[in-house]
């Protein structure tokens, strides 16, 4: 490959000392991400919470149905940083508890909708005939879904069965990260199809066909990887979004059961006590918001990271 | 345009159906059956159940359950509410102008937030103000409406006692019968439009950022035309033509919003409906409600698609 003009050649030979720099795309990706000072900031405090909810735990041992009517409803103290509620339970054992679950069940909705979503793109985007046409009728059918009153519905429908089918933490879970997962997946579905309609036709991928890949080998080894970057970035924001769909869902006193203390659960326990004490909405309200917060802050910083065309 | 509205509306149908499939299917699928009350019972005897399941048609295969099922939803024979003991269809009716109101209200103080901070924010891109639209952007729609809600009544109400805690029917008439209503709409309109607001401004940003480098512009503005001309007449015109699609696709999520929302403040519309419909195990009621949900996405696609004509004439001959 002698195609390489004058100009060039002589700004190599302008710094001869300086040894080539090799980046792995992830370095890159890192080193362009640390440039998103609120992004970089954001990781820190959901690294931090995570390591909260896992960990703290095993130090704060309050158990999260200690009922105590002695102190009931009392706002923050050093025995109860966080309050207590109206059976004086405590607060932050509740959050702590509670914030797994959240977190658990943003990801895995997020799981299920990135498996779909990418399976679904990647058929449509590959195939050539009526398959694709037809799984994105498909797509945009469900885009038109109202999510929310769908999920109420199916929630309406199966929790019973679910219950008795896998007790009611498991069956809850199951059917919370299934549904949210699959009212999501759509959007993800497009990007992978947009991106394969174009990969797919890319000199390298031609080359891999030319040397006898097959379909499956050319998509995963290389089609897919160059269309991750997208994909991570949706990915993220769709952890954002399941956090909140399941709270939601408790909010509304139709997620998880009440011995099962999610950040949306406590809120809509506190709701009715507002007025004498605020303390106890607040705190799980703004867990879940500097969560919601710092995913969307992140999404946006590895938006900037995995777009090379993007010059920083 | 007249031909352009038919076409859409001819495209319209087959999502109404899709969309309507998907519902039987989650239905359908569900266990239980509507008569299992009966099957237990021992006070009814085997022929009359029999009798009872052929005449409701629930032997059928199910290809002939599901048209029997969309016949009278289309009709309007969405069955009887067991709580209220009224027809669904009159108690939607009752329930769905306040959604409306609170939702086509929201949608307006968004719109009414968001072009005018978007399109200054696209004027002077990455100046402080810009800066500090996309963050409160941020903010905003990482800000879940049921914390928003709930903030609002403990600043506005329990700290301040400006705003009414709840809806509630107003015993006052001629103008202090709008002042009141006017007070207890205000928290649930801000709630949905600031959120609504918050993402919609970024959106807007991005489509001006977009046309605003466009050569027609400079040739604009070289013609000597005053900059508010420039911005106002050709690149807002043109930018919206995105933002129309995308406002368009967040109308699911502006349905949850306010299902949320009117669930906080107890207003009496269709989503309120819903989330007791669930809680007393209303299932007509609950069926009805998501289905007027989804005609009303449709319905909100339609309009944005007619908008869609109307900015660009370009596709109407198409």
């Amino acid at each position: 490959m002698d195609g390489s003009t004058l100009a060039s050649r002589s700004a190599e030979l302008a710094e001869p000392r300086r040894r080539p720099r090799h980046f792995s795309p992830w370095l890159d990706a890192w080193r362009r991400f640390r440039r998103h000072r609120l992004a970089l900031a954001s990781a820190f405090v959901l690294l931090a919470m995570i390591a909260a909810v896992l960990l703290a735990p095993l130090l704060w041992r309050v158990a999260i149905n200690d009922i105590d009517f002695a102190e009931h409803l009392k706002g923050p103290t050093w025995n109860h940083p966080f309050g207590t509620d109206d059976l004086g339970q405590d607060i932050l054992a509740r959050m702590l508890y509670g914030g797994r679950i959240s977190l658990a069940v943003g990801l895995s909705a997020m799981m299920v909708a990135m498996l779909v979503g990418t399976t679904i793109g990647a058929i449509a985007g590959m195939s050539r005939r009526w398959v694709g046409p037809a799984l994105m009728w498909l797509t945009d059918l469900f885009l038109s879904l109202p999510a929310l009153p769908l999920l109420l519905l199916v929630i309406y429908l199966f929790r019973d069965t679910l219950k008795a089918a896998f007790g009611t933490e498991g069956g809850v879970f199951i059917m919370i990260v299934v549904v949210i997962g699959g009212l999501r997946w759509m959007p993800v579905a497009r990007l992978v199809r947009a991106q394969f309609l174009s990969l797919r036709e890319k000199e390298f991928v031609e080359a891999a066909r030319a040397l006898g890949a097959s379909r499956l080998r050319q998509v995963v080894r290389h089609i897919l990887p160059n269309a991750l970057g997208p994909v991570i970035v949706a990915a993220t924001i769709d952890v954002a979004a399941a956090i909140i769909a399941e709270s939601t869902l408790s909010f509304l006193g139709l997620g998880f059961p009440p011995d099962i203390p999610t950040w949306g659960r406590i809120l809509y326990d506190a709701k009715d006590y507002l007025d004498i004490a605020p303390y106890w909405a607040l705190f799980p309200g703004a867990a879940i918001f500097l969560t919601v917060l710092s995913i969307n802050f992140i999404g946006d910083g590895l938006r900037d990271a995995l777009d090379p065309r993007k010059v920083m | 345009m007249g031909r352009y509205l038919a076409k859409r509306l001819l495209i319209a149908i087959p999502s109404l159906l899709g969309i309507s499939v998907v519902l039987f299917t989650v239905l359908a699928l569900a266990p239980g059956d509507p008569f299992g009350e009966l099957a237990t019972n021992p006070a009814i005897p085997p022929e009359v159940r029999t009798a009872l399941r052929v005449k409701f048609g629930l032997d059928d295969p199910i290809y002939l359950r599901y048209f029997h099922w969309l016949a009278a939803m289309v009709q309007g024979d969405w069955g009887f509410s067991f709580t209220s003991r009224i027809n669904v269809d009159t108690l939607i009716l009752q329930r769905l102008p306040a959604t409306l109101f609170v939702i086509g209200s929201a949608q307006i103080l968004a719109l009414l937030i968001a072009l005018p901070v978007g399109i200054y924010a696209a004027m002077r891109p990455y100046s402080w103000f810009d800066q500090l639209a996309s963050t409160l952007s941020f903010v905003g729609f990482s800000l879940p409406t049921f914390f928003t809600g709930l903030l609002f009544i403990l600043v506005f109400s329990v700290q301040l006692d400006w705003l009414p805690f709840v809806f509630s029917d107003v015993n006052a008439t001629g103008w202090r019968w709008y002042w009141e209503e006017l007070r207890q709409s205000i928290m649930p309109i801000s709630v949905l439009g600031l959120f609504q607001a918050a993402s919609t401004t970024r959106y807007v940003r991005s489509a001006v950022l977009d046309v605003i480098r466009l050569d027609y512009v400079t040739t604009a503005r070289a013609k000597g035309l005053g900059e508010r001309v420039v911005i106002l007449k050709h690149v807002v015109r043109n930018a919206l033509i995105p933002v129309v699609t995308l406002v368009a696709l967040q109308m699911p999520a502006i349905f949850g919003g306010a299902i949320v929302t009117e669930q906080i403040f107890r207003v009496p519309g269709i989503g309120s409906l819903l989330i007791s419909a669930i809680l007393s195990n209303d299932t007509p009621v609950i069926m009805a409600v998501t289905f007027v949900f989804a005609c009303l996405v449709v319905l909100f696609n339609l309009i944005a698609d007619v908008l869609y004509g109307w900015l660009d004439p370009r596709i109407t001959l198409g």
